[in-house]
């Protein structure tokens, strides 16, 4: 009985937090087409959002890269089609890794940021000081960030991708000795515009999600910095969960 | 003119304020006094609709502001600032961005007329060279006085003061008082203060009024407020000018 009484309560108490997510997602979102457009504000946030994860995406990127070469080229020898190990490298980063990789570093980089200024902002007062000067603080603080976020996590996803590939071509070419003639047009024959576009969508949604749950558990933070930080964590967490799940879904439709 | 009704509110199951009834009489600086952790600043929040009340309402000239749109609440929110008891300074800006943000949101000056203003204020609080500093480079009398700054350069009706004078010297204190007299006499805002500054506010306040097991039990005119035959203003008042000197 008591067990059913918990399932019961968890379940309650998650709806309820979907609930209240959605409306926060569509809250933010509605001010993406109403002035005033805080262009000023975006930019910012692009910079912290974007500009400033540059070099960890390039660093990750590169290495992500040259690993794949690494395992693909003895797998692809075991057949004797070293050749295609361009393509290899190339198609799982701009598919799954560069998307999903770069969205994670963005996410411990960036997004745990974003909880920790908003719930900072939350607890010291600063939100309902917006709110006494008429200012909504969606408006203000979260809807920029998600158009950086937007904007942001699919340039950053491309950058790891073509640095990926180099730090495949590093390893593979240089190293392994296969011809860069045929890494690279092992590369043009096998990706597709479609393996393009399904990257750029995948990324496009991932930097939602992470703009999305890391400002929503900023926003809702309980008011102590114990709760602060498990609001980050959590944030942090889920914002991971979120992005493998929807991952395997997009994957599946896209296939 | 703002009317609390009844106003009851329960905040993380503490049962805060138990229907408080209060009339602020416009134009005019009334003063809220009573021990801590009574609610003072909760019944600041509500007045501005930052807090919604479990039960009765909150008036502002006439109109019941618990039950506005956002939309609706803005506008009558343009017509109050307030100084939070924590100050409240946005830390991603400087003093000077922080008391010009509000002016800037407004969109009604030019920015010469608010880069005038905002120099001003800061005089005015004696931190006219601090413009440049942020948040967590100042001391926390320094911060209030950067709220209070802020509050006072909006130009509102209405302006809420949470403790303007709390951990302040009491030279800075006597200024700050004398600030906020000079400014509402010259400008006749409508001010509700909250505040300990016991004996120093009945001479600043038009009105006085305590709030005590979540009601307000007292209220009067400032100099009849001290000669008042309750036994729990008496002590409230008289403990606490024992204590200041
Ligand atoms: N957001 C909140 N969540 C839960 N409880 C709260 C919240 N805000 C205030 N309270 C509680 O309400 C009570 C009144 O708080 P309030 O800050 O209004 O006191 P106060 O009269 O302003 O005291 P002080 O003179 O110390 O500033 C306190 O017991 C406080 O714990
Ligand atoms: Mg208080």
């Amino acid at each position: 009985m008591v067990m059913v009484q918990r399932i019961g309560a968890v379940t309650l108490f998650l709806i309820d937090e979907m609930g209240r997510m959605f409306i926060f997602l569509l809250r933010a979102l509605a001010w993406l087409f109403r002035p005033p457009f805080r262009i000023t504000q975006i930019i910012k946030q692009l910079h912290f959002i974007g500009f400033k994860s540059t070099f960890v995406v390039i660093l990750t990127a590169t290495f992500t890269g040259m690993v794949l070469a690494l395992q693909g080229y003895y797998s692809l020898r075991k057949f004797g089609s070293e050749g295609l190990l361009g393509s290899a490298v190339a198609l799982s980063m701009i598919r799954e890794l560069g998307p999903v990789l770069a969205s994670l570093m963005v996410t411990a980089r960036a997004g745990s940021a974003m909880t920790a200024e908003i719930g900072i902002m939350r607890i010291t007062e600063q939100i309902d000081a917006l709110e006494t000067m008429a200012v909504n603080p969606l408006q203000y603080l979260i809807t920029p960030k998600m158009v950086a976020s937007l904007l942001a996590v699919p340039l950053l996803v491309s950058i790891f991708d073509v640095v990926g590939i180099w730090g495949g071509y590093i390893v593979g070419v240089k190293l392994l000795g296969v011809g860069a003639g045929s890494y690279w047009s092992s590369i043009e024959s096998a990706v597709e515009w479609k393996d393009v576009y399904g990257g750029i969508l995948k990324s496009i949604s991932f930097g939602l999600i992470v703009s999305w749950v890391c400002c929503y558990k900023g926003f809702y933070t309980s008011l102590s910095a114990e709760g602060l930080g498990k609001a980050t964590t959590d944030a942090v967490v889920l914002t991971s969960v979120l992005i493998l799940i929807w991952d395997y879904f997009l994957t599946s439709v896209l296939l | 003119m703002i009317k609390l009704q009844g106003v009851e509110k329960t905040l993380g199951g503490q049962h805060v304020l138990r229907g408080v009834d209060l009339e602020i009489p416009t134009g005019q600086l009334t003063t809220i006094i009573g021990p801590s952790g009574e609610g003072k600043s909760v019944m600041l929040k509500h007045m501005i609709g930052l807090l919604r009340p479990d039960r009765g309402k909150v008036l502002v000239d006439g109109v019941d502001i618990s039950r506005l749109k956002e939309k609706e609440l803005n506008e009558v929110r343009k017509r109050f600032a307030m100084l939070f008891q924590s100050a409240a300074l946005f830390d991603s800006m400087n003093v000077f961005d922080n008391v010009a943000f509000p002016l800037r949101e407004k969109r009604v000056v030019p920015d010469v007329e608010i880069t005038r203003v905002v120099q001003d204020m800061l005089d005015r609080v004696g931190l006219g060279d601090m413009g440049h500093k942020y948040p967590a480079e100042l001391s926390g009398g320094m911060k209030k006085r950067v709220g209070l700054a802020r509050a006072l350069g909006m130009g509102p009706e209405i302006i809420l003061f949470d403790e303007p004078t709390t951990g302040l010297d009491p030279l800075m204190a006597r200024a700050i008082h004398d600030l906020i007299l000079s400014m509402h006499r010259v400008f006749g805002f409508t001010a509700v203060m909250v505040s300990h500054e016991i004996p120093e506010i009945f001479a600043i306040s038009d009105w006085v009024a305590m709030l005590k097991d979540g009601k307000v039990t007292a209220m009067a005119p400032a100099e009849e407020f001290q000669r008042l035959n309750d036994p729990v203003v008496q002590e409230f008042i008289s403990v606490d000018a024992a204590a200041v000197h």
